[in-house]
């Protein structure tokens, strides 16, 4: 496979979040704002690069028995770093995603993609299925932030500043179901529902 | 709800006996939407105009988005099987009068498209689209869902009172939604006793806050009976229903006396006899078998009550039905009647 198909793979073929359905809970617990969801999508890709990139590396050194556990540890190694950065350079961020970043260890993408790929790989089809595993994880996690925000709450901000305002134009009253815990679920339903259309439309 | 001959599966996955009656889903949906005539026109009668308009909008809108959605997926067009205008009817009764009317479209698309068709059209559905709908728009506007005008009879000059004297309405708080403010507030000052104080004609014939078609007991009662007559429901679902719910909200007022309305209260108010008779009983979403259906109602009862007293809303029957949807699927699959000897 050469790498420009590996790192498309991720973005629509396979898109964890879209696709191959895993790594839900972050998306749907962050999901809320754009900003939100393109900074755990950013934190998350990050770690997922990283932990591909030196799982890759030491894949002849790590014994079969207990690769898990080696996963693991780099794994959270690199959340730690994450956890950090966050705390010390983004302190509205990190407050507004909370005990997720943390979460980010578990996520069931970033061991997936070690087990699944990293693993198996040479360490530069590792790097290239990093980038777009975690690409496509961005893309999917701030789509699902920006029409829950825009639907919800009738804005839209990202980096602090206001993209536009839907109330202040248009007499518009937000559906606040869709801020709300049920309206993740429904808009990821037809997400998946139009990433499905379009991938039966290709072929 | 039953499924026409043209759309029979072959498996059949329903317990025994499978006996076809000569009944088409156009003919129960015409016997439920005859059975909400009364319903209707008290509602009418109480709420005036605006309640004309919020069913008419409801109704209009569902058939719309049943016929458009169906045309553009290429779909066989079932409008004239009349559940599309069930399920409208259903809606406009279950919003207050003078919901605005952007709401109650989008209160249409939900139940007719995301809640029916997204799940496979009529007869797969998980949820009671009509309610479902209703939660949604609770839960996204829950100020304008629950601005009840105050009743007024259309005859009174043809228009409601509160207009005649310069305002668009009066509102007034369901009474529910008045022990509720109690209960959350601890205010001893205004007892529980004198707010449960309503007489039981204005509570039966339905002159109280509410949404269009909740309010009047005895009209439902009246279409209710009708349905039972006509076996287009059984008893089992509602009976069992009220009767649990009449029977925790007595236990809760016997330990609580100060803190909890009195049984009879809570069996009058809210939409319990709309949604004990018209919604539990879709048979889509409830189960197959007499037995499943009695556990059904219990539960849709119990959760009823555990919500009034302890959630945050002032009424549970809508969030208690479609909890019970969740688990007709499982009601049926554990009660699954074994051969005889098997």
């Amino acid at each position: 496979m050469d790498n420009w198909k590996i790192f498309t793979n991720g973005i629509l073929r396979e898109n964890p979040v879209l696709v191959l359905i895993i790594g839900l809970c972050p998306v749907l617990a962050t999901g809320s704002s754009m900003n939100d969801g393109f900074g755990m999508g950013v934190a998350t890709a990050f770690v997922l690069i990283s932990s591909n990139l030196l799982i890759s590396m030491l894949r002849k050194f790590i014994p079969d028995s207990i690769r898990l556990p080696v996963f693991i540890i780099i794994i959270s190694t690199f959340v730690t770093i994450v956890d950090y950065v966050m705390h010390a350079y983004m302190v509205e961020l990190y407050a507004s995603l909370g005990i997720f970043i943390p979460l980010i260890v578990v996520n069931c993408i970033i061991l997936g993609r070690a087990e699944a790929f990293a693993y198996k790989n040479t360490v530069k089809s590792s790097l290239v299925d990093g980038i777009g595993m975690g690409v496509g994880f961005i893309l999917a996690i701030t789509l699902l932030g920006a029409i829950r925000e825009l639907i919800g709450n009738g804005t839209l901000t990202f980096f602090g500043r206001e993209l536009f305002n839907l109330s202040a134009s248009i007499n518009f009253q937000p559906v606040l179901v869709f801020i709300m815990p049920p309206g993740a679920f429904i808009v990821i339903g037809f997400m998946i529902a139009g990433v499905r259309w379009m991938l039966k439309k290709r072929k | 709800m039953e499924k026409d001959k043209k759309s029979e599966i072959q498996l059949l996955l329903t317990p025994p006996p499978h006996i076809k009656a000569e009944e088409s889903v156009r003919g129960l949906m015409s016997s439920v939407i005859i059975a909400l005539i009364p319903t209707t026109i008290t509602g009418i009668y109480f709420f005036g105009i605006p309640s004309i308009v919020t069913i008419f909008v409801a109704a209009v809108s569902s058939i719309l988005f049943e016929f458009f959605y169906q045309k553009i997926v290429r779909k066989e067009n079932t409008i004239s099987d009349s559940s599309a205008a069930l399920t409208g009817l259903l809606l406009g009764l279950n919003l207050p009068a003078g919901f605005p009317w952007w709401g109650t479209v989008i209160g249409s698309f939900i139940a007719i498209v995301v809640v029916k068709h997204l799940f496979g059209g009529l007869g797969f559905n998980i949820f009671n689209p009509a309610l479902a709908a209703r939660v949604f728009l609770l839960i996204s506007w829950p100020l304008q869902m629950s601005t009840y005008p105050k009743p007024a009879s259309i005859f009174s000059g043809l228009v409601p009172a509160g207009i005649k004297q310069g305002v668009d309405a009066v509102t007034a708080a369901t009474p529910l939604t008045v022990v509720k403010t109690i209960q959350l507030s601890h205010d001893l000052s205004r007892s529980i006793e004198t707010a449960t104080k309503i007489s039981w004609f204005d509570l039966l014939i339905g002159n109280r806050g509410g949404s269009i078609g909740e309010v009047s007991v005895i009209a439902l009662l009246v279409g209710g009976i009708y349905l039972i007559y006509k076996r287009t429901i059984t008893w089992h679902i509602p009976l069992s229903f009220i009767l649990t719910t009449a029977f925790f909200s007595t236990i809760a007022h016997l330990v609580n006396p100060d803190t909890t309305a009195n049984p009879v209260f809570h069996l009058l108010n809210g939409g319990l006899f709309l949604g004990a008779f018209f919604m539990a009983t879709d048979y889509v979403t409830s189960p197959i078998t007499k037995k499943g259906m009695v556990i059904f109602g219990i539960g849709c009862g119990f959760l009823t009550v555990v919500i009034r007293q302890h959630g945050s809303y002032p009424e549970g029957v809508s969030f208690a039905i479609l909890l019970m949807n969740m688990t007709a699927p499982l009601i049926d699959k554990y009660l699954r009647q074994r051969k005889f000897g098997g």
